[in-house]
């Protein structure tokens, strides 16, 4: 339980930091480029989104720093993140809305079956050196040092076409509202696919690669030699005595590199068009949204955060020696 | 003399293949009997861990065995080899018939799981028709065997002092009543006082359930005390094997007196604690003939170039030990 | 420059050629070894070599320049532009040529930006121990869970028209804090090593003790956390760069797929466009990741390729090397007695 608050008071600290960031970072910006933004925009702004605006970006001369981080706090509390120019004059928060479910959807899901699959596939070739398993390594090599967006481009390249099973861009068919429906669902999975194989095929090799290594270093314990001593069934000293220890430094892992998955797999959704927050991160990009940009990069922490937070739940419930005292 | 029940015959193993191969237990013929504790003795490096793993096809990766046999004999049915055994054979035989306790076992213990279904998932591995609740009342017995209260069973690993998770150890290692138990210096990372309990502890089962045990350790002074025979490996060979207390009276092997005389008597008149100068051969190097020549004090001039090999000595009580040294030429040589 | 497809046999070695130890000369078998362990960082090097060689000379030696326009639009590979053309009718090949520097000087500041704070924070963390370990460590994790791409995005967005310099300085402030957490965790073990406490206990300052006693043994985890973070560098400056948000005044592989994405190669098939830029950035990272393997094998022996894992007994059968089961060469059929054998004496000459 200690280790469980202390974990929960780290990421309390490491959202506060975030936050805290995304405060400062928008004061280097240059004024002008926001300046002439909301002077484009002036007759359509309330004065209520200037004053949010004015809060983000620092643009008000008469307030200390001080006050402005307080109101800029007040602000993300009301879940106020400004307006976006893209998207004008939708609220920032209302258009990460729309987009985070299905990023959360493709990355989450992905994610998962990457991990899993990969840790399977690490126990075999952990486990079975030297037998044909082994060939996955130098493919595995390949396929983690090529950026994720790349595969989607070739992947786009050979699968997908106007003939295609596999749409090439989009997150459903363009005349379909999204809805739960049995239109809609199918041809949103029909349009993940692609994106998820991507994704899958990118991510799916590190977990092999890290899987393995730990396999053959947790081979040569002690207790594995006594689990054969005992004569129990290669299954059961395989996976209870082998994976069951080795997962430990790979769930720890996962946490750790999620990060880097999903900034990999935002650039997936740009290849693909697809509705997400990282296609709607290009969009902001291209029209120097900032307050979109910012709003969805405090989003994306806030979720890895939860994520590592679930993945610390995972180990704690796995590892008996942080369970019970540390 | 009682029946045997392992008999290991020119048993050679190396690390490694072919031109780099390392052979650490070499030509080794050594009989354990019903019901007896046989020590095995020898500096650090001679070949004590990779005879007991070689013995139990335990030992990883470079460990072959390269040749010999370990004849088993059951209680009942035919005695056969258990280097010959199938996978599935080894994996029956393994812990029902011969159980280890190994060196350091510290780690022994899967840290993930509690020690209840460590001890339980052998009798799920060799005894399937038991049931939950029997098996869980035999783990709790042999924890109790052990001096470990019943409720521990549910403790981890890490929640036991180095001496519980010992106890815990051979507790799991008697659970099948198997016939063989190997112990490589099981009590070596404990205090004296724990060492001798848990010892006593064990001759005491021992008398009581009658399993035989090979007991592996530097320390002559607690063979000479807990076992009936010893043998003394140098270099990867047994150099000597005779009944304990005529080994502690009157080791032949120029070795075995090096080491008797490195530690102070138990009993009677103060010896002089000499030890042995020089130190352990390279394995991989191997002095030609006798392996113990450099360091022998006695070493005369067959010594340097035949090996001598390991039978009954000349002497008036050579009935019952052997030795290998050109000082006592076999006349009846083991194996 | 195309893919390694002989890595397959560094990674599994002693298959085919080794199965059969007896038969073989040993002397041979031992040098084969040697070869093979190196094989992985020695081609990793050597590849790495080229693209530093690129690197250097890629402008000179590129036929064309690379922003230099022509009339062969959007053509596909020929002995005039071996890597075909672009819309406007560029050479690909000498963007890519081009290029490598830029791919090359990034990946490598930020790489040594990254690792120099790394060690500094790291090594402080973990020999110091304290309060400033717990700072130092605070600060690591927050880095380390705060996702960088995203992060790195919107700096750099930030920053309007990024030059090289100022991407590297960028990646490198973001991505020093996995190194970080290794290094103090392999310092505060090696700081409870003996000859460590004793230059404590000798009186040697602080600064002595962490340069010639802890730095020379940080060295293999110095080294791997380098390359590491010049892959990660590498990859991060080429998605900066294809997202298009880095200065467009040079070229690197992501300029080049910036460019073949926004101008739809896709659709016009052109797929000398986009597949070069990768597969030249697939080949470095292949590189460096066996550079760092063959780090990690010398450092952790357990992680060698097993070497041969199949052997054959006297009696033919084949086995496998594998822990619990330790393979036996030759025992012949057992005579199931329970009497002693007896043999004749025998006295084995010395070898
Ligand atoms: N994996 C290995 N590769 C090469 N040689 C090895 C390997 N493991 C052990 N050896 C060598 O085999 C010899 C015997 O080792 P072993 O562990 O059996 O000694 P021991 O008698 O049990 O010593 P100790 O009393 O220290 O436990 C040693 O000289 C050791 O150097
Ligand atoms: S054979 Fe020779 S060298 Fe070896 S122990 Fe006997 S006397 Fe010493
Ligand atoms: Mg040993």
């Amino acid at each position: 339980m200690k280790y469980f608050l202390q974990r929960i008071g780290f990421y309390v600290f490491t959202a506060w930091a975030a936050i805290t960031l995304n405060f400062f970072i928008p004061r280097m910006v240059p004024g002008d480029p926001v300046q002439s933004l909301i002077a484009k925009y002036k007759g359509q702004l309330s004065t209520d989104a200037m004053q949010s605006l004015y809060i983000l970006f620092g643009l008000d001369q008469h307030k200390s720093m001080w006050a402005e981080y307080v109101d800029y706090w007040k602000q993300i509390f009301h879940g106020d993140l400004g307006l976006s120019f893209t998207f004008f004059p939708a609220p920032v928060s209302q258009v990460i809305s729309q987009a985070l479910p299905w990023t959360l959807l493709l990355v989450g899901i992905t994610t998962i079956i990457s991990f899993l699959l990969g840790t399977s596939l690490g126990v075999v070739a952990g486990w079975r050196r030297g037998s044909w398993t082994d060939g996955l390594l130098p493919v595995t090599t390949f396929f983690s040092s090529v950026p994720y967006f790349w595969l989607g481009i070739i992947a786009i390249y050979l699968l997908a076409g106007p003939d295609s099973f596999f749409p090439s861009s989009g997150g459903f068919d363009s005349g379909l509202v999204p809805a739960w429906d049995q239109y809609f669902i199918p041809s949103a999975i029909q349009h993940s696919l692609l994106p998820a194989l991507t994704i899958l095929i990118s991510s799916v090799s590190g977990w092999i690669l890290s899987m393995r290594n730990m396999m053959v270093t947790v081979a040569s314990e002690d207790y594995i030699t006594v689990a054969h001593a005992k004569g129990l069934s290669e299954r059961r000293v395989a996976l209870s005595y082998a994976a069951r220890n080795a997962l430990l430094p790979n769930v720890s892992g996962f946490a750790l590199s999620l990060g880097f998955i999903v900034g990999g797999t935002l650039l997936v959704e740009i290849v693909f068009s697809y509705p997400g927050l990282g296609f709607t991160l290009l969009q902001a990009l291209g029209a120097r949204d900032y307050p979109l940009m910012q709003g969805i990069f405090l989003i994306i922490t806030i979720a890895v955060l939860v994520a590592n937070l679930l993945a610390d739940i995972a180990y704690l419930l796995l590892d008996p020696r942080t369970r019970k005292d540390g | 003399m009682a029946e045997p029940v392992l008999e290991i015959r020119n048993l050679n193993v190396d690390y490694g293949l072919g031109d780099r191969a390392v052979h650490a237990v070499r030509d080794v013929n050594l009989t354990l009997h019903r019901g007896e504790v046989l020590g095995l003795a020898g500096e650090s490096g001679s070949g004590k861990s990779t005879l007991a793993y070689g013995l139990t096809r335990l030992l990883a990766p470079p460990g072959v065995i390269t040749g010999g046999q370990v004849i088993y004999h059951p209680a009942q049915g035919s005695s056969y080899d258990v280097l010959a055994l199938s996978d599935n054979g080894l994996r029956e035989w393994r812990w029902a018939e011969t159980a280890i306790v190994f060196q350091g076992a510290m780690n022994s213990l899967n840290p993930v799981h509690k020690i209840s279904t460590q001890l339980m998932d052998v009798l799920k591995a060799h005894e399937p028709n038991m049931s939950a609740h029997s098996r869980a009342a035999r783990a709790r017995e042999m924890l109790k065997l052990v001096g470990i209260s019943a409720d521990r069973m549910d403790a981890y690993p890490h929640q036991l002092s180095g001496g519980m998770r010992q106890r815990v150890m051979i507790g799991m290692a008697l659970i099948l009543q198997p016939q063989v138990v190997i112990m490589d210096e099981p009590t070596t990372a404990l205090d004296v006082v724990m060492q001798r309990q848990i010892l006593g502890q064990l001759i005491e089962l021992r008398e009581r359930l009658g399993f035989s045990v090979i007991f592996i350790t530097h320390d002559l002074s607690l063979l000479v005390e807990f076992s009936n025979r010893i043998a003394i490996m140098y270099g990867g060979r047994i150099v000597e094997e005779a009944p304990a207390n005529t080994i502690y009276r009157d080791a032949l092997h120029p070795y075995s007196k090096g080491l008797l005389s490195s530690f102070p008597a138990l009993r009677g008149p103060r010896r002089e604690l000499t030890g042995i100068p020089g130190s352990p051969p390279d394995l991989a190097g191997m002095p030609a003939g006798c392996s113990f020549h450099p360091r022998c004090p006695k070493a005369f001039e067959p010594c340097g170039s035949a090996i001598p090999v390991l039978g009954r000595p000349d002497t008036p009580d050579g009935a019952g030990r052997s030795v290998a040294c050109w000082l006592h030429p076999a006349e009846q040589p083991v194996g | 420059m195309t893919i390694p497809t002989s890595s397959i046999e560094q990674v599994i070695p002693g298959q085919g050629a080794m199965a059969q130890p007896s038969a073989k000369p040993a002397k041979a078998k031992r040098q084969r070894f040697l070869f093979v362990r190196n094989t992985k960082a020695a081609t990793g090097l050597v590849v790495l070599g080229v693209y530093v060689l690129l690197a250097i000379i890629g402008p000179w030696i590129a036929p064309y320049d690379p922003s230099g326009r022509s009339n062969d639009l959007v053509q596909g590979p020929s002995a005039a532009h071996w890597f075909g053309t672009t819309h406007l009718g560029q050479d690909i090949f000498s963007q890519i040529l081009v290029g490598t520097r830029s791919v090359m000087y990034v990946g490598f500041l930020a790489g040594l930006i990254a690792t120099t704070l790394s060690v500094l924070i790291g090594v402080t963390a973990g020999y110091l121990g304290g309060k400033t370990d717990d700072s130092l460590s605070a600060l690591t994790n927050v880095i380390l869970v705060i996702p960088a791409i995203p992060l790195m995005i919107i700096i750099t967005s930030v920053l309007n028209n990024a030059s090289d310099t100022l991407i590297a300085v960028v990646i490198g402030l973001t991505s020093w804090s996995w190194n970080a957490r290794v290094l103090r965790a392999q310092t505060l073990s090696l700081r409870r090593r003996d000859f460590v406490e004793a230059s404590r206990a000798s009186g040697e300052t602080t600064w002595r003790i962490v340069i010639f006693e802890l730095l020379p043994n940080l060295t293999a985890v110095i080294a791997s956390g380098l390359v590491g973070t010049v892959i990660y560098a590498v990859l991060s400056e080429i998605t900066l760069a294809f997202i298009g948000i880095t200065s467009n005044d040079g070229w690197n592989w992501g300029t080049i797929l910036f460019w073949a994405q926004g101008q739809q190669a896709l659709g016009q098939h052109a797929w000398w466009w986009f597949v070069p830029a990768g597969l030249a950035i697939a080949c470095l990272g292949t590189a460096l990741s066996l550079i760092n393997f063959g780090i990690d094998e010398f450092v952790s022996p357990r992680l060698r390729s097993a070497g041969k894992t199949k052997l054959k007994t006297a009696a033919g059968h084949t086995v496998r090397m594998r822990i619990g089961f330790t393979p036996v060469l030759e025992n012949s059929a057992a005579p199931h007695t329970h009497a002693r054998v007896i043999s004749t004496p025998v006295m084995r000459e010395a070898k």
